[in-house]
């Protein structure tokens, strides 16, 4: 292996240089936010003259950003239930069952992944308008759950179908129904893939901003929605304490789901050697 | 999806096609309600707001300016392609000839931006190009300028934001593939006495076209749908299809023109999907 990286190696400085390169512009503007919301005065200074925590006590003291973070959250939870909820039977019913249109039914899950977000935004905003749902949490956490719902049903999928069904059909021939057997082997082995694609899940509903900035209204707005109002309006500090939060708040999470999934994977697995076996010889 | 049948074939006690209906009943439900009602009733609003007929697809295609903003979105979409592309593929190499430690460390760097949200990073060039910005305070400081310059709200600016904002999509796109690329072959190459870059053009590139692909046609269609950054670092002049449609939507409140053009930019999207959709490979992404 180390051979084989050296061999190459004289050749691509260049390449190994631009990855530098590129690296940099990739982090530097993302990452700019979060010196610059330690600053003290009204306008933007990198680096700050002055270190202080201002912006993040005046995002605390203002019941309008407050009211935005509580309702992204309740949000982001609550759509990441709903989604998870209608994607697991429909991931069983994808690799455990016969669907009659299994194509099209594909199609339509990962659909709003594809589709311009600004056109479901519109399309979202006129129907919602006549059924009365703009700026209501019903009206958010479907939104939210229809563009969440193609990361979570990729996630599921790809992990159920690495379980080797004999594991069921082994709980199956030891007298466990259908039901029990998926509630006893089938839901445990794919809890991390399940616990992932929620965290997943929650950070994208909570960073939606195209389909939350037509959907909010001037009394209940996401915090997304603020931040774009307040962006447009005024580039107050505040925003890059709230920017710094979401990035420290969204990064810890995505961590956390990533240790999960790690745990999980190290973890001995019941029979685990066997059907490993078998999906090499199947590979192979 | 061809793991799928084959599990349900070797699965006798899978289930059957009623007990797979009701399974999969939930999720239709919600989609029908929630999404596909909402875009045919954009489709309705294109054609009966305000009156019966094609007039809203005749204002949007027969006008010079929606026709030129049209042409805007689309050439737009293609430079941020090739940008992401030329930016993007040497970072996937490299991640894929690394190990351990260099790898992940490459890694977190293009996560970091690809779970940070959008709109977020669209305020970061805010902060670093507005008036009293990082940037020209920098250029002021240093003597190099000695007025503040406009970086916002021009087409460049747009442009180099959404290509920060869609590079971690190409970079995963085509290290995906890359990874898979067995080492022992540019070794082979090497061995036989091909040089570092003639073994890259004649067996890595080739190989690694599928991730290209795949990479090309997602940054694609996701720029062409932009909101976001365009609408908080475009200006009137570098309007684009999504601002135009949010415009029209919510300040003009002409729906049947912001259906019309939605129909455009759907109809447009679903067509390079219908073309070019096998390249798509969405398994796995941004995960």
């Amino acid at each position: 292996m180390a051979g084989s990286g050296k061999s190459v190696g004289a050749t691509t400085w260049p390449v190994t240089l631009a990855t530098v390169i590129v690296l940099i512009f990739l982090l530097l503007p993302t990452l700019i936010v979060i010196p610059v919301s330690f600053g003290s005065e009204k306008y933007l200074q990198f680096p700050p003259r002055e270190w202080s925590i201002v912006w993040y006590k005046a995002f605390f003291a203002d019941a309008e950003w407050l009211a935005a973070a509580r309702l992204s959250i309740a949000v982001a939870s609550l759509s990441t239930v709903l989604a998870t909820l209608v994607a697991i039977p429909a991931t069983l019913a994808f690799s455990r069952g016969r669907l009659v249109g299994q194509g099209v039914a594909r199609s339509l899950i990962l659909a709003p992944m594809i589709l311009p977000h600004i056109v479901v935004a519109v399309g979202m905003y006129i129907a919602f308008s006549r059924w009365n749902l703009i700026g209501t949490l019903p009206g958010f956490v479907a939104a939210h759950a229809i563009l969440t719902l193609p990361f979570l049903f990729l996630t599921l999928t790809a992990a159920i179908s690495k379980l080797d069904p004999s594991l069921e059909l082994a709980a199956a021939s030891l007298g466990a129904s259908r039901f029990s057997a998926f509630r006893h082997v089938t839901l445990p082995l794919l809890m991390p893939a399940i616990a992932g694609g929620m965290a997943f899940a929650f950070i994208t509903s909570l960073d939606e901003a195209t389909v939350s900035n037509f959907l909010s209204s001037s009394a209940s707005k996401t915090l997304m929605k603020k931040m774009f109002e307040d962006i447009d309006f005024d580039v107050s500090p505040i925003v890059a304490a709230v920017s710094t939060l979401i990035i420290v708040g969204s990064l810890l999470l995505v961590a956390a789901a990533q240790l999960v999934r790690r745990l999980a994977v190290r973890a001995p697995r019941p029979a685990a050697t066997l059907p490993a076996a078998r999906t090499q010889a199947k590979a192979a | 999806m061809a793991a799928a049948t084959a599990n349900a074939a070797a699965n006798p006690r899978g289930f059957g096609p009623r007990a797979s209906l009701v399974l999969i009943l939930p999720v239709m439900l919600l989609l029908a309600v929630f999404f596909v009602l909402p875009l045919t009733g954009l489709l309705d609003q294109s054609f009966r707001s305000p009156d019966l007929g094609i007039a809203n697809y005749v204002r949007a295609l027969g006008s010079d300016l929606y026709m030129k903003i049209l042409l805007r979105t689309v050439w737009l979409s293609v430079i941020v392609t090739a940008l992401t592309l030329v930016l993007g593929y040497p970072v996937a190499l490299t991640m894929s000839r690394v190990s351990g430690r260099m790898q992940l460390a490459i890694a977190v760097c293009v996560l970091i931006p690809l779970w940070t949200s959008v709109l977020v990073r669209s305020y970061a060039w805010i902060v670093l190009l507005q008036r009293r910005g990082i940037v020209n305070e920098f250029l002021l400081q240093t003597g190099l300028i000695d007025q503040p310059l406009r970086l916002l709200y021009r087409e460049g600016t747009v442009i180099v934001a959404m290509t920060h904002v869609l590079l971690p999509f190409m970079i995963l796109s085509i290290y995906s593939v890359l990874r898979s690329i067995p080492k022992d072959l540019s070794m082979a190459a090497s061995n036989l006495g091909a040089g570092g870059f003639s073994t890259f053009r004649h067996v890595i590139w080739p190989l690694s076209l599928p991730g290209v692909y795949s990479g090309v046609l997602m940054v694609f269609i996701i720029a062409l749908g932009f909101y976001i950054t365009p609408a908080l670092l475009g200006g009137p002049e570098t309007l684009m299809m999504s601002t135009l449609i949010g415009q029209q939507t919510t300040e003009t409140l002409d729906w049947g023109l912001a259906g019309a053009l939605s129909v455009v930019l759907l109809g447009l999207t679903l067509l390079l999907v219908g073309l070019f959709g096998r390249a798509l490979r969405l398994e796995g992404k941004g995960i």
